[in-house]
């Protein structure tokens, strides 16, 4: 960012603050001329609308929180109040409940974008990090806001996902009470959440910002996985994507829009609507919707780790499981040591296309059976067996798949470059 | 830092002449010690914003629970709030005593004594914290209209632990029996919990 590369401005006083503090020359050279691949496809369009959307979830947050109230004893009214008589606070509540299910949406297809076409793999090894990372504070974030309305589900979600750590020998227990601050899930728990549901958004902005300088050094990849060799394989940021991340966000808002105002409930619970009870635990305990492949594989271990036949137990249930979820986010960080394939993208890779499309099928089955009670069956096949299995399938695709298609896949041919790929692919639709 | 770059650090040595054989200098020892002496000070610092989080005073003393048990007739049970968790207090009949003390140890999975988990000579008074060791939902059982489970005791329905009449965990994935939490009888009819 020397003074030295600076752009030229016509305008005077951008040119005055300009030299002084760079900001235009910044914004001019990451995204005005950037030069960006020319075949990007919607896939790309997630990223942009989920800095879209955590905007969105900051401004309704701090309005929210304006009428919130972090107390046992009026929090649940607090959020009713908002509901009924705050001038405008229902829309600002459904945008924000609605607003965490579609900045899931968008992240889970940005995710998947990045598996599909290899965007993990060198050099962008970090940026996947800060991804991965970002990911794992949304979760976090979002599963502290969960609590805040103070209904029934907040108030189990947040007694069954502390208890998980005290699966964790010796020091578990201490870490519980820790996190409580009391004995359960109690006020100190619910003030806490609330100082920290404020906190990580911001927390998320700033590695978010990371995650754009790590871009912005690496370039983007695309959809044919080639980096772009020349002028001819790319556009100028804007207008180019200026306009088709604008597109596609007034696509994905409309939907949006349909949710938080003809269905604003659609993806929550209605045992939400209950104040907090400490003496009644719903009959079936489910996370937001966005937790659920993870929460099958919670329950899917169910047994012990030890040697069989005597009592020696190694690794229990209880703790198996929760290794087995968090194990599941610990994968992608190493994602990229995993899959060294040279090709990046699926379009020349059938045999990994098919293995990651049946990770995919296996993590909307393991959603499905977390969405479940845990001793229901599909077809005659109790969902136990199904979660095992797809979580089973989850590891395998890591740690097995991945490694032996390094050494066997041949792949396609891959064109020379972007522009070659995109003529070739013009000249078939003629 | 520039200084720490190596080509540098040889000049400096060649000049002051106190490289040892290895290399090291007395400079380098000065940033190590200041170095981890910072470190160890930053941790020291971080320990009272963590150990803030712990349970703060007022709520450890609320810690305490008198429960009146002379209204509890044979066969039932209460639930009391203790340390924000509920309590239950359950009078066992006959039947329920001899179902619990005649199983053999080896089929439990979480091995102990009904007389380990009573009071001597006060063995129809069951006291347990009504948390499933699984999840820390609270299992069913209480009320008559309540399944309790194949065993007797009760049933957490949150993941199907079953629980025997005293509160042993029988099947399912809780690991643990419902935990006794320390109890004294102060009189006949009046116990504390805590
Ligand atoms: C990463 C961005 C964020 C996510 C994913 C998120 C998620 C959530 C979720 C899932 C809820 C529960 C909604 C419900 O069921 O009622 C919630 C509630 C809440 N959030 Fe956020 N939030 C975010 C950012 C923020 C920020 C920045 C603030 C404050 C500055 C905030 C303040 C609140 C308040 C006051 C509530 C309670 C009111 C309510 O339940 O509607 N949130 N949040
Ligand atoms: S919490 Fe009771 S069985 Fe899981």
């Amino acid at each position: 960012m020397g003074s030295s590369e600076r752009a030229t401005f016509n305008n005077k006083v951008v040119s005055w603050i300009d030299e002084r503090l760079p900001v235009f020359t910044l914004m001019q050279k990451e995204y005005g001329v950037f030069p960006t691949p020319r075949n990007f496809n919607y896939f790309w369009n997630f990223g942009a609308i989920a800095m879209f959307m955590l905007i969105a979830m900051i401004a309704t947050g701090i309005f929210l929180a304006m009428n919130y109230t972090a107390h046992v004893d009026m929090a649940f009214d607090s959020v009713e109040r908002i509901d009924r008589d705050v001038n405008w606070g229902w829309l600002l509540r459904d945008i924000h409940m609605n607003g965490a299910s579609f900045f899931f949406i968008a992240v889970y297809i940005h995710i998947f974008r990045g598996l599909y076409y290899g965007s993990y793999k060198k050099p962008r090894e970090i940026l996947w990090i800060l991804g991965v990372v970002i990911f794992l504070l949304m979760m976090a974030t979002a599963f502290m806001g969960y609590v805040l309305p103070w209904g029934q589900m907040s108030y189990w979600g947040a007694t069954v996902i502390t208890n998980l750590f005290s699966a964790i020998p010796l020091v578990g227990d201490g870490i519980v009470k820790w996190l409580w601050g009391g004995f359960a899930v109690d006020n100190p728990t619910l003030n806490r959440f609330f100082a920290l549901h404020y906190l990580l958004p911001f927390v998320i902005f700033a590695v978010v910002f990371l995650h754009v300088w790590a871009l912005h050094v690496s370039g983007s990849n695309n959809p044919t996985g080639i980096e772009p060799k020349g002028k001819q394989d790319t556009l100028p940021f804007h207008p180019y994507y200026t306009m088709k991340d604008t597109f596609g966000l007034l696509v994905y808002l409309v939907i949006f829009c349909a949710f938080v105002f003809y269905a604003p409930d659609y993806l929550g619970h209605p045992d939400n609507y209950r104040e907090a009870n400490a003496l009644v635990t719903p009959a079936h305990i489910v996370p937001e919707w966005y937790f659920l492949p993870f929460y099958a594989m919670l329950r899917a271990i169910t047994f012990d780790v030890g040697i069989p036949g005597t009592d020696i137990v190694f690794i229990s249930a209880k703790l198996g499981g929760v290794i087995a979820m968090f194990g599941s986010i610990a994968l992608l960080f190493v994602l990229p040591w995993l899959d060294t394939h040279p090709i990046r993208s699926a379009r020349y890779r059938p045999q990994f296309r098919l293995f990651l499309m049946i990770f995919l099928a296996a993590f909307v089955v393991l959603g499905y059976v977390g969405s479940q009670p845990a001793d229901a069956a599909l077809a005659g096949v109790p969902l136990q067996v199904i979660g095992l299995l797809g979580t089973a399938y989850y590891y395998a695709f890591f740690l097995v798949v991945l490694p032996w298609l390094n050494k066997t896949e041949k792949g396609k041919d891959v064109p020379k470059s972007i522009y070659d790929a995109v003529m070739a692919a013009e000249g078939k639709k003629k | 830092m520039t200084a720490g770059s190596k080509s540098q650090a040889g000049i400096v040595t060649g000049q002051v002449g106190h490289s040892a054989d290895d290399g090291a200098t007395r400079r380098d020892f000065l940033f190590l010690t200041a170095g981890s002496f910072g470190a160890v000070g930053a941790g020291i610092a971080a320990w009272p914003l963590v150990h803030s989080m712990n349970p703060a005073k007022d709520t450890l003393a609320l810690s305490t629970t008198e429960v009146d048990i002379s209204k509890i007739e044979k066969g039932q049970s209460i639930t009391v709030m203790w340390q924000g968790k509920p309590v239950f207090v359950r009078h066992r009949t006959e039947d329920e005593i001899d179902q619990a003390r005649k199983v053999d140890l080896s089929a439990l999975g979480d091995k102990q004594e009904d007389t380990a988990r009573v009071k001597k000579d006060r063995e129809a008074w069951l006291v347990v914290v009504g948390i499933c060791t699984h999840l820390g939902c609270v299992p069913v059982g209480q009320k008559p209209s309540e399944s309790r489970g194949d065993f007797g005791g009760w049933f957490c329905p949150c993941h199907g632990s079953h629980y025997d009449t005293s509160g042993r965990i029988r099947k399912g994935p809780a690991p643990k029996n419902l935990a006794v939490p320390p109890y004294e009888f102060l009189s006949d009819t009046l116990i504390k919990i805590g």
